[in-house]
């Protein structure tokens, strides 16, 4: 049952990805990868991610649309413009071959949901078991994102403390006067 | 085969999204659109991770009494971070295009390299 | 969206049931889904709600722009603070057994922490990327 919902959920993710490249309008296209983060979470909780599910449909579904329509109502154009100067075979040359390389890359990858695969038999039977007598805590991924990869989340939390800093230099005064083009 | 195909089929709708993303990066010249495809591209690795960390009849890995076979948690811990990351960078790329949508008047590409006659 | 009352009505009562959740999610990490980062949105999600039906202004009342940069700051410190704190303590940096007494209460209360100050800094900062984006379109 599993295996269905998910064949039809990465489906409708394709079909989305598909019409997020054939629009034009920007609200659409923006409204489309609300759904497209929606589905990925749902996605995620079909494979057993429910934490990573979850930050997904905070995240993906709430506060990334919630930026890029506060984006576009200060930009004001929502048209997307057609066709470019540049001939449209290249890129899709380009982006074939290394979908091919890709593919032919996989060929010899484990089975999806493969038990014995080598990415199943490393570090993660060492969190699994011993997650509770190290820490106390059931939730594995809590204990590994602050007890045994303490460093990592660390970073990650200053990578996003220095995010914030940016966009607030880049955007954060108000604006005073309108920003001159540099001489010609 | 059947069981080949249905074994890898997540790897190449997974690997089928990044090429979207991809393409979208660099065949459309608005910017914003193309931050949308960099966030396509995004959530396609956040697959290949996930569907990775998958183990079939396994269960969410929270200790429970009973259960045997959790799935990988690791690629969850690391996935879990590069989402919150990634809606961080996403706004800074955003930010870049409000300031360059000030400066130019305008966020296609092609414009704004006609306006640098650097073409 | 100011006229819009059924809107206004319907997220009144949904606002302190988001927040009350994110508490939820906050300190149940441990047992079930959820932790820091989770919390950290979700919070910030309420207050992004409160602030598009009722004005930035009126949500600029709730946590003022400077608060929220002195709590984005705040967070990082807690993390870091915590590692000092252990190896003050004798132990590694971000070692959370030397904290308590036994091992596995050392480590719970280090992850608690932890995840405080990782809630604290994303709820702040989406707060503060929220407010510099809307507050762009200010006169």
């Amino acid at each position: 049952m599993d295996l269905y919902i998910n064949i039809i959920l990465l489906a409708l993710m394709a079909i989305t990805a598909l019409a997020i490249l054939r629009m034009t309008n920007i609200f659409a296209i923006v409204m489309l990868f609300g759904i497209f983060s929606f589905l990925s979470a749902v996605l995620f909780v079909v494979m057993d991610a429910v934490d990573v599910a979850f930050t997904e449909a905070a995240v993906g579904a709430g506060i990334s649309t919630v930026l890029m329509i506060a984006t576009m109502a200060l930009i004001k154009n929502q048209e997307e413009k057609r066709p470019l100067g540049h001939r449209p075979w290249l890129p899709l040359l380009v982006v074939f071959i290394t979908g091919a390389a890709l593919v032919y890359g996989t060929l010899d990858i484990p089975a999806f949901g493969d038990p014995n695969a080598p990415a199943q038999k490393h570090v993660a039977p060492y969190y699994l078991e011993k997650s509770i007598s190290d820490t106390g805590v059931p939730n594995v991924v809590t204990s590994v994102l602050a007890s045994y990869r303490g460093f990592d989340t660390l970073g990650e939390v200053v990578v996003v403390f220095t995010a914030g800093i940016a966009v607030l230099i880049l955007i954060g005064g108000r604006l005073t006067r309108p920003t001159k083009r540099r001489d010609k | 085969m059947m069981d080949y195909i249905i074994g890898h089929y997540n790897y190449w709708i997974a690997i089928f999204l990044m090429m979207v993303g991809f393409y979208i990066v660099i065949s459309r010249g608005n910017l914003v659109k193309k931050i949308i495809g960099l966030n396509i591209f995004q959530v396609s690795v956040f697959l290949l991770y996930i569907t990775m960390s998958t183990v079939k009849d396994g269960a969410a890995p929270i200790i429970t009494e009973g259960v045997k076979l959790y799935s990988n948690p690791l690629p969850h811990v690391l996935i879990l971070t590069a989402i919150v990351v990634g809606v961080a960078t996403t706004a800074l790329a955003l930010a870049l295009v409000i300031r360059i949508k000030e400066a130019y008047g305008t966020i296609e590409e092609d414009e704004i390299h006609e306006q640098d006659h650097s073409l | 969206m100011k006229h819009n009352l059924i809107l206004r009505v319907t997220a009144k009562t949904l606002i302190p049931p988001i927040i009350i959740f994110a508490l939820y999610v906050q300190f149940h990490g441990d047992f079930g889904p959820g932790g820091g980062f989770q919390a950290g949105v979700i919070l910030s999600a309420a207050i992004i709600l409160y602030s598009l039906l009722f004005g930035l202004d009126a949500a600029e009342k709730v946590i003022t722009p400077t608060v929220a940069r002195i709590l984005a700051s705040l967070g990082v410190l807690i993390y870091m603070g915590v590692g000092f704190a252990t190896v003050l303590l004798g132990g590694n940096y971000l070692d959370y057994s030397v904290l308590a007494d036994t091992q596995v209460a050392g480590q719970h209360l280090g992850i608690l922490l932890v995840e405080l100050g990782v809630g604290v800094t994303v709820c702040s900062v989406m707060l503060l990327i929220f407010f510099a984006f809307a507050g762009r379109g200010r006169p």
